[in-house]
C-alpha cells in the first residue's frame, strides 16, 4: 500500500511542541540551530505523523462510523488482534535516515510486510512478532527514511 | 556538539519531561493522528480498557528519548535511531534520558558514532532502551 505525505512547516512546529522540544531547528531557519542544519527540518520521529494521511489507519475517528471510545456510554473494547482475543502491543521502532526531512518535502510512503517470528511467553502464550518496513522517498523518488516497526500480538489478552 | 567531539564512555543524562500531562499526550495525539482513545480517553481506559487511567503513546517516549541525543550533539546529523518499548508511561511520570558512547567508527571517510539510550522513569525503571547513530554533515 503507498499514499502521499506533504512535510509542511506548521505540522513539524505542532509535533515539535508536542513532544516538548522548541529547539529552534524545527521552526526558525534564520536561528543559528537552524542554519547550522541548513533550514528547518523535521525532529526524528516526526514521519509517525504521517498517519494523519494514511487512508486506512484506524487510530481516527471518521464520520458516520462507530467509535470505540467513550461518548454518551464509556465506549467499547477496541477490536481483538489475536484468535483467542490477544493484545497487539508496539514492541519497537526503528528509523534509518538518509537525509534530513524538510518542509515543503512530498513523500511517498510505501509500506510492505517484514520478518516474522515467534516466542512462547508464560503471560501472553505464544506471541507472535512482525515487522512492518515503511519507506518514505522524496519527489525525486531518492530514499528518505526507512522506518521498521516491529509489533507483537500475544495470543491471550494481556491485562495492564 | 559534533558526533567528531564524542570519545567511547562519554554520557549525558537530563530529564525530558516532568510530570507528564495529560494535555501534553493530547497534544501528541493531535500532532502524531494516533488517537487511540487508550492515550486520551480516561473513562474508556479505565472503565472500558481495564488501566488504573490513561498511557502515554509509546512513540511519545520514543520522541523524548531522541530529544536528548539532539540536544546533546547538538551539531551532529542523525543517521539511525531506534527503540524497544519496555514499560509503559503514565501520566505524572518524570522521564530522563541516559546516552553513552560505546563505539566511535570510521566509515564512509567520517566517523559514526554510536550511543546506547536509556530512559527511566521517577521509580528508577526503564521505559524505553535504544540506540542511536550520529555522523557530521
Amino acid at each position: 500500500m503507498s499514499f502521499r505525505f506533504p512535510v509542511e512547516a506548521g505540522a513539524i512546529l505542532a509535533f515539535a511542541r508536542a513532544i516538548g522540544d522548541l529547539d529552534p531547528r524545527w521552526y526558525d531557519e534564520t536561528s543559528p540551530e537552524g542554519q547550522r542544519h541548513g533550514g528547518v527540518s523535521a525532529p526524528p520521529t516526526f514521519v509517525a505523523s504521517a498517519a494523519h494521511f494514511d487512508p486506512d489507519w484506524v487510530y481516527r475517528p471518521r464520520p458516520g462510523v462507530p467509535w470505540h471510545g467513550s461518548g454518551r456510554g464509556p465506549g467499547s473494547r477496541a477490536p481483538a488482534s489475536g484468535p483467542g482475543g490477544g493484545t497487539s502491543l508496539h514492541a519497537e521502532q526503528h528509523y534509518e535516515y538518509h537525509r534530513p526531512l524538510r518542509p515543503g518535502d512530498v513523500l511517498s510512503v510505501e509500506r510492505e510486510p517484514g520478518r516474522r517470528w515467534e516466542k512462547q511467553s508464560k503471560r501472553g502464550g505464544l506471541l507472535r512478532f512482525e515487522e512492518e518496513i515503511t519507506s518514505y522517498r522524496d519527489q525525486d523518488g531518492e530514499l528518505v527514511l526507512t522506518a521498521t516497526r516491529v509489533r507483537v500480538i500475544t495470543e491471550r489478552p494481556v491485562q495492564p | 556538539m559534533r558526533a567528531a567531539d564524542l570519545k567511547v564512555g562519554d554520557t549525558h543524562t537530563a530529564v525530558v519531561i516532568e510530570d507528564l500531562s495529560r494535555t501534553q499526550i493530547a497534544m501528541y495525539a493531535g500532532a502524531s493522528g494516533d488517537f487511540n482513545p487508550l492515550h486520551t480517553d480516561e473513562v474508556y481506559a479505565t472503565q472500558v480498557a481495564g488501566y488504573d487511567t490513561v498511557i502515554a503513546h509509546g512513540q511519545l517516549t520514543m520522541a523524548l528519548t531522541a530529544k536528548l541525543v539532539t540536544q546533546w550533539a547538538d551539531e551532529a546529523s542523525l543517521a539511525a535511531f531506534g527503540v524497544r518499548f519496555v514499560r509503559q508511561v503514565k501520566p505524572g511520570d518524570t522521564l530522563s534520558v541516559t546516552a553513552t558512547v560505546v563505539s566511535v567508527d570510521a566509515r564512509d571517510g567520517g566517523l559514526l558514532v554510536h550511543l546506547e539510550l536509556v530512559t527511566t522513569n521517577q521509580a528508577g525503571d526503564e521505559v524505553v532502551t535504544g540506540y542511536a547513530r550520529l555522523r557530521d554533515y
